[in-house]
């Protein structure tokens, strides 16, 4: 009895050592799906919801569109927070001091405050002070800023974990400090916050949907306006729930694939 | 090649790490001894041009060594330089750590820095290593090809900081029989260790450093049979202590 308990334990339970075996991998993970689909089945079946998705029909082109400006949203933004971060991460460190300490309260202050209060204040007082009407723009500028901040973090870290020895090797071959950053350091960097940077193009895509608030017509603006009208509240927010996922698994994936393959730490 | 340092004195943060080195003589195999904290790395780094010294010049052969900022890399591509560890760069093979430099540095076309790649693989034992990581090296293979790559552009003076230090005795004995080899043909080098044997029989001088003076300074041989100072007599005998 014993015996055959400890063999079905033994299907829920990792090796001590090693991967993981493929088949059973998968069905664990099966099993942890079914569990959650279960759950989520049971409470909808508690407050007797039944879904009507009729309503695709009639909105898919609007749902599509949205889908489309999310996509151009958050990619516009991954490109300027970017070129941004990196600006603001050498900025960290330069010895012209007013320049720093600007990195570092814009640093302090994007991070320090909810995304919500953010969009609203550079809306509102700074696009209307300046004239930036076009919401687009002016939510690609906002989350720019935002991410901005967070990516010049990891790109801050990134710098720091280089081992001091590396930056003096390269200087005992003969590099120059243009060769240095440019045979040395870039490649080790990109290497290290590769990783972390797809990951942040998740995050973008997840707060690209704050934008909603200034009416900029992405995805969730766009399920948002029409679960008022269809008021089909629960159909809506599931669809957008599944088509972020779209978005965001394949990043979180190959942010993995990244960590893995440029891991050369480890001894393959 | 012909080394002079005059008064050479380094601070860190009103810490005082040397004071006052001087010296002027031909460099071929010279080792720099002294108990830890007593200034050797550092003197090494200044000679190497990775750390200008508070005070005095350095001047190989005849012309001082400027250390301003755009001048050094010049300077420090005429030497070859050995980290006690991770010296080479994580991102590239073996091969290309050998290689790289020379294209970038000495203007070698890609084809010729990685032929001399190859030949310097080869004389070192790394054949079968060339296209690894330095991750993927051992302790003694990592040394090995840092050598390589020190030596790859035929430097005037080759500077070792402490090669074995990290490494087990049985790389130790791997990388020191290395380093004999490129005296032996010729290669001036400098090398800070505390391999006494490798300083008394492949080294032609010797450098004494204590609490960062210059104590003694001479042939190896007459510096081990003959110690002069006090602390250089403890110094040799606490570490003959545990002799087998």
């Amino acid at each position: 009895m014993v015996e055959r308990l400890k063999y079905i334990a033994g299907f829920f339970l990792a090796p001590k050592a090693g991967p993981v075996p493929h088949l059973k991998g998968a069905l664990n993970y099966l099993l942890v799906c079914v569990i959650i689909i279960f759950l989520f089945w049971l409470s909808l079946s508690a407050i007797s919801v039944t879904f009507n998705f009729s309503f695709l029909d009639f909105y898919g082109k609007r749902i599509w569109d949205g889908f489309v400006l999310t996509i151009q949203l958050s990619a516009s933004s991954l490109i300027i927070s970017l070129i941004l971060g990196a600006l603001v991460a050498a900025g960290q460190s330069t010895r012209i001091l007013p320049l720093r300490y600007l990195c570092d309260v814009y640093v302090k202050i994007i991070r320090g405050t909810p995304l919500i209060v953010q969009i609203y204040l550079f809306f509102y007082i700074i696009g209307t002070a300046w004239g930036i009407d076009n919401r687009f723009i002016a939510g690609v500028f906002i989350l720019s800023i935002f991410e901005g901040a967070y990516i010049a973090e990891i790109i801050r870290g990134g710098y720091l974990s280089l081992d001091s020895t590396q930056l003096e090797a390269a200087c005992s071959v003969g590099f120059t400090k243009k060769q240095t950053l440019r045979y040395v350091v870039l490649p080790q960097m990109i290497t290290r916050t590769l990783p972390a940077l797809t990951g942040q193009f998740a995050n973008v895509i997840k707060d690209s949907s704050l934008l909603s608030i200034i009416a900029v017509i992405e995805m969730t603006q766009a399920l948002r306006e029409i679960s008022a009208t269809t008021f089909q509240l629960f159909e809506c927010y599931l669809l957008l729930g599944a088509l972020y996922l779209c978005l965001t698994l394949p990043i979180t994936f190959a942010s993995r694939l990244f960590e893995k393959r440029f891991n050369y730490a480890l001894k393959t | 090649m012909h080394l002079r340092l005059e008064n050479i004195s380094k601070h860190f943060n009103g810490t005082e790490v040397l004071r006052q080195v001087c010296l002027a003589d031909e460099i071929g195999k010279l080792a720099i001894v002294g108990p830890s904290g007593s200034g050797k790395t550092t003197l090494l780094r200044i000679i190497g041009g990775l750390l200008q010294p508070s005070e005095g010049h350095v001047f190989v052969d005849g012309s001082r060594v400027d250390y301003s900022e755009n001048k050094l890399p010049h300077y420090r591509a005429g030497l070859g330089y050995v980290f006690q560890q991770n010296g080479l760069f994580h991102h590239l093979s073996a091969r290309k750590n050998i290689a790289l430099p020379l294209q970038v540095v000495h203007g070698v076309s890609e084809e010729e820095s990685l032929e001399r790649a190859q030949l310097l693989l080869e004389r070192f034992g790394l054949v079968h290593e060339g296209d690894k990581l330095p991750a993927q090296l051992s302790g003694g293979q990592q040394q090995r090809a840092a050598l390589a790559r020190a030596i790859a552009a035929s430097p005037k003076l080759v500077l070792l900081d402490e090669p074995t230090s990290a490494l087990d005795p049985e790389y130790t004995n791997e990388v020191l029989d290395v380093i004999n080899d490129l005296g032996k043909t010729g290669i001036r080098f400098i090398i800070v260790t505390h391999e006494m044997g490798f300083a008394r029989h492949a080294c032609d001088n010797l450098l004494f450093l204590y609490g960062g003076e210059l104590l003694e300074y001479g042939t190896s041989s007459a510096l081990f049979e003959n110690p002069r100072t006090l602390q250089l007599q403890r110094f040799l005998s606490k570490l003959l202590e545990w002799r087998v």
